[in-house]
């Protein structure tokens, strides 16, 4: 893929303000690198637990390739090696990703419909919590395909990196850097929601509400049966509906 | 590969797919309602504060380092910096509070 460097890539980075600047896949894969950086430890302790749980390599190789969904790999190695039914996991991986389509309706607004707009079907299999948050999180108000593919793209190929080493070297990091480095996609959360959340009173109502929201389902004993894949969506929905209801005009509705 | 975990795996991956790719690709062209709109640039703020909040304190050795490390990209992030200092902020944090703690 040509990569334009052109100075479009500082205009991107201006204050505040929204740019008129495209999205280039240069950018892309710059905004990819924390992602990157967090996934490898995690896809290393993917490929750990698969190796010590007995799956053959090439099933844990291609699971990284065809499935690309941290959660819910996890929960399909640990099921696979109790010996659950095809159907089981298959459901659990159904529900823990459920949440992707709330973010796959909510890019579908940002997204530029021009020329490459036949990439999107491939754009999508790439979109995770990390890489919509990433995405959605940038000022522009439109989002050009190839920002979003470049994006997918290196953390696609950090996490499949990051699986063949947890396999084939078979040995996970020292504990005190495995422990540290668990706490980095958080923190790039943070990092993307705090300066948001301290601009506009309508998004840190709304960020407030789910974080209330989701620690009642979590703590409050009657919701213990329910699984974490339907926390996170029901307050996600719940969170953002209220927005809705109380800022029709959206996230700038002050 | 056994049929099983062929089944599982490309399961897996359709129902993993399925969800990321039907809405962008479907409601690419379509006009929403301004409260749906709403709704939608809303997903973002709401589902990434559920997903920080509380899984965050499961994410490394203990409760107390996970809070050590988030305090510090919370501040980080106050201050404005850029994202990585955030992230290596957070995880300096968590370091810092295992390694003494120890």
């Amino acid at each position: 893929m040509a990569v334009r460097t052109d100075k479009s890539t500082a205009g991107s980075r201006s204050e505040g303000g929204a740019s008129t600047a495209r999205l280039t896949a240069a950018d892309g894969l710059k905004a990819g690198i924390p992602i990157a950086a967090g996934y490898i430890p995690i896809a290393i302790a993917f490929g750990v637990l698969a190796k010590s749980a007995g799956i053959p390599n090439h099933v844990t190789v291609i699971m990284s390739l065809a499935v690309f969904a941290g959660a819910s790999q996890f929960a399909g190695v640990t099921l696979i090696s109790s010996g659950a039914a095809a159907w089981e996991i298959i459901f659990t991986t159904f529900i823990i990703n459920l949440r992707h389509l709330l973010m796959s309706a909510s890019l579908s607004r940002r997204i530029e419909r021009g020329r490459l707009r036949r990439w999107i079907p491939l754009l999508a299999f790439g979109i995770t919590d990390e890489t919509f948050s990433v995405a959605s999180f940038r000022k522009e108000p439109l989002i050009s395909p190839e920002f979003v593919l470049a994006l997918n793209f290196l953390a696609f190929a950090a996490w499949n990196a990051g699986t063949w080493a947890g396999i084939f070297l078979a040995k996970g990091l020292p504990e005190i850097i495995s422990d540290s480095m668990g706490i980095a996609l958080y923190a790039m959360f943070i990092g993307l929601l705090v300066p948001s959340a301290r601009k506009s009173k309508p998004v840190l109502l709304v960020s407030l509400a789910a974080v209330i929201i989701h620690s009642f389902i979590h703590w409050f004993p009657l919701f213990t049966g329910l699984s974490s894949g339907w926390g996170i969506i029901i307050s996600t929905l719940a969170a953002a509906a209220a927005g809705a209801v109380i800022y029709p005009r959206g996230v700038d509705d002050d | 590969m056994t049929d099983y975990l062929w089944l599982v795996v490309l399961g897996m991956g359709a129902v993993t797919y399925l969800p990321r790719m039907l809405p962008v690709v479907l409601l690419n062209n379509v006009k929403l309602h301004p409260r749906v709109n709403s709704f939608l640039r809303f997903i973002p703020f709401a589902a990434l504060s559920a997903l920080i909040f509380p899984g965050v304190l499961q994410s490394t050795g203990s409760v107390e380092s996970a809070a050590a490390g988030s305090l510090v990209a919370v501040v980080l992030a106050l201050l404005r910096m850029n994202i990585m200092v955030v992230v290596l902020g957070g995880i300096a944090g968590v370091m810092a509070w295992e390694m003494l703690a120890a």
